[in-house]
């Protein structure tokens, strides 16, 4: 039984790379993840992963942040105190209409960032879970899970074939941990 | 798909040979990774001088009171809300690049809309300090938000543009922190996987742990792109709110319905022009000439031209309206304001927004880098004038001519507005130090298809049209970054 617990292929470039994704998926083997430095638009729907469902969640968000500062509004101008202001309407709706627009993009936008951070587990101070170092520069790393995909030898030829200029045979899932 | 080729007649957004993703990185990086160099140093001197010198003009202000400053009681705006409108103005453009390029998916954008981005935090963050300096009690501030008090609750008054304003100013501010921010990790992901010990732990933590896997990545272009969204209409909403301090009041020369677009074209040319100001030295400082391209700054320069020239259409618009609208008030504003006592205060507004510019039509103007470094820097000092313009003169003379007054700035005004220049700088130069300049993610994104090297592959690949060929190279022949007579044999 080899230690080996990750194996990552590590590309230059790349269309390379997805014909990497292509190769390991024609032999059936499982991809955990893809690392790149930057965003390789077509890869979710090459690996099977669901749209993001953040733009439902900006649009809870829009809406909850209108209606609030609009209650809150309605309760100071309206309800609570009303102001008579040359016998005009207290109940003034034109005028709230910039400040309910400006709280609909206040709370998308900081809603959709926290659904965001949270979904993904980001927030400061995180250990970082980094399996190559250079996934963040110029390396596009595909990385498959040693764990029962073997023979791991077929694995490294076909990423190999495919144009990886680095096959890693890594015994520690992430690099990052002292 | 990445590589998804260009056509031949698109212009290169990245110039250079032998660009590889590495170099993209050490290129951009390299400003944050050594030490600082002498130009560095002699601007971060100079701007902390400035900024120091802010602290002491707020400082005293709050100490002695606004009556430091030169207002009276019939110009009781001056230098400080003509500064707080420049400073807003000039953080469009940095929104624009940043949300509306990208709605148009205008590529050229990702070179600029790093720097830009943290230009317009800087310039909201010397606007919202002159808001809390013009209160004179800075603590007073508490009482523009809605919060209950021991007045019964008295409620802020939501009819009135000033608490718009203090719910634009805040979102814009926040909003345009997080979008900034949000696209800032994978970039401060890359810095921290290449550097070592101390620096690597924290950039570790203003990384959040980005690892850049794909469902990261995938909901990252969500967020881009919603963030990118609702920040379009906001922008246009935070000058558009700023213009209704004025144009909801009965003042001539301010009720006008004119103010909200006029204000906002207004911002992104001045916005535009400090983004001019400063990546035409950064690009030469930090060495990125191959990423910020003659193509960027004449498409700015471009945008320049068209900005500007609506704020000339709007100027005469509103000479125009007022003498069409038969209000003597309003007639006497607009001629007062080009003839009477502020008549130099006008006419360099004018000169500087709608006559120097038009030199913009010329090529050779807009692929000048001395040219329009000196236009960007009139352009500046023009829409400072048009702000200035605006509020004293209209101030100064208004209905009741036994309340007729002049304003004369004391040296705390300048300190406070040459102050916050000073701190709008060095925060920059902190960032140029600290954080990439560039986004370095989205102009990977560029290399395969945009990018010189994949273009100059396509040509001696030979399979082009060419006719369309010659238009390439031709096109070429703007940029200072690139080798001309390499193209001689292709």
């Amino acid at each position: 039984m080899s230690s080996t617990k990750f194996i990552l292929g590590l590309f230059e470039d790349p269309d390379e790379m997805m014909d990497g994704i292509h190769k390991l998926q024609q032999n059936s083997i499982p991809i955990y993840d893809v690392y790149t430095p930057m965003p390789i638009h077509g890869i979710e729907a090459k690996l099977g992963i669901k749209d993001s469902r953040l733009g439902y969640a900006a649009f809870m968000f829009g809406t909850l942040g209108g209606t609030v500062i609009f209650s809150i509004i309605y309760y100071a101008m309206v309800h609570d105190w009303p102001i008579n202001i040359g016998g005009k309407n207290a109940f003034a709706i034109p005028d709230f209409v910039p400040i309910t627009f400006e709280w609909t993009v206040l709370y998308t936008a900081f809603g959709i960032v926290g659904t965001f951070f949270f979904a993904t587990h980001l927030f400061p101070g995180r250990t970082p879970r980094v399996m190559d170092y250079r996934a963040t520069d110029d390396r596009f790393v595909i990385a498959i899970d040693a764990k029962g995909n073997i023979p791991h030898e077929d694995i490294t030829n076909l990423l190999k074939e495919a144009g990886a200029v680095e096959v890693k045979h890594n015994d520690r899932k992430y690099v990052s941990y002292e | 798909m990445s590589s998804h080729s260009e056509s031949i007649i698109r212009e290169p957004l990245i110039t250079g040979n032998n660009i590889t993703y590495a170099k993209i990185s050490n290129d951009i990086l390299a400003p944050v990774e050594r030490m600082p160099g002498k130009a560095w140093w002699i601007g971060f001197t100079v701007a902390s001088m400035g900024a120091t010198l802010w602290l002491f003009a707020v400082s005293y202000t709050f100490w002695y009171g606004v009556g430091a400053w030169g207002l009276n009681k019939t110009v009781g705006w001056a230098w400080d809300i003509t500064g707080f409108v420049w400073w807003v103005g000039i953080g469009h453009a940095g929104t624009l690049i940043s949300a509306i390029l990208l709605l148009f998916r205008q590529k050229w954008r990702n070179s600029i809309n790093r720097s830009a981005e943290a230009m317009t935090i800087f310039a909201v963050i010397c606007a919202a300090s002159y808001i809390v300096a013009h209160m004179g009690r800075p603590w007073m501030a508490v009482y523009s938000l809605p919060l209950p008090n021991q007045y019964g609750s008295l409620w802020v008054n939501f009819n009135s543009p000033l608490i718009w304003d203090v719910f634009a100013i805040s979102t814009y501010f926040s909003v345009s922190l997080v979008f900034w921010y949000t696209g800032l990790l994978p970039d401060i992901a890359l810095i921290r996987d290449r550097a070592e010990g101390l620096r690597r732990k924290i950039y570790s933590v203003m990384s959040f742990g980005w690892t850049g896997s794909v469902k990261t990545w995938q909901r990252f272009e969500t967020v881009s792109l919603i963030l990118a969204g609702i920040s379009t209409p906001l922008v246009l909403s935070v000058h558009s709110i700023v213009s209704t301090d004025f144009a909801t009041s009965l003042e001539p020369g301010w009720h006008t319905t004119i103010f909200p677009p006029y204000f906002v074209a207004g911002a992104i040319f001045s916005g535009f022009a400090m983004v001019q100001t400063l990546l035409l030295i950064a690009r030469k400082v930090l060495g990125l000439e191959n990423y910020i391209t003659m193509f960027h700054i004449e498409a700015m320069n471009k945008i320049i031209i068209l900005t500007g020239s609506i704020v000339m259409v709007a100027y005469c618009t509103e000479f125009f309206i007022a003498y069409y609208s038969n209000v003597e008030y309003e007639q006497y504003a607009f001629i007062n304001r080009y003839f009477g006592p502020y008549w130099w205060a006008s006419w360099s507004m004018f000169c500087c927004n709608c006559v120097i510019p038009q030199v913009l039509w010329f090529k050779a103007v807009r692929r000048s880098i001395k040219a329009t470094w000196v236009l960007s820097i009139i352009i500046n000092i023009g829409m400072w004038f048009e702000r200035f313009v605006i509020i004293v003169t209209s101030l100064h003379r208004d209905y009741i001519p036994s309340s007729w007054a002049m304003f004369y700035p004391t040296w705390i005004d300048l300190s406070v507005f040459v102050g916050s220049i000073g701190v709008f700088f060095t925060l920059f130069l902190l960032f140029l130090r600290v954080l990439p300049s560039i986004a370095i993610a989205e102009v990977k994104l560029l290399l395969k298809g945009s990018s010189e090297q994949e273009k100059k592959k396509i040509l001696e690949h030979g399979h082009v049209d060419s006719t369309q060929a010659e238009f390439y190279k031709d096109a070429l022949r703007k940029f200072d970054s690139v080798e001309i007579a390499e193209y001689e044999k292709v």
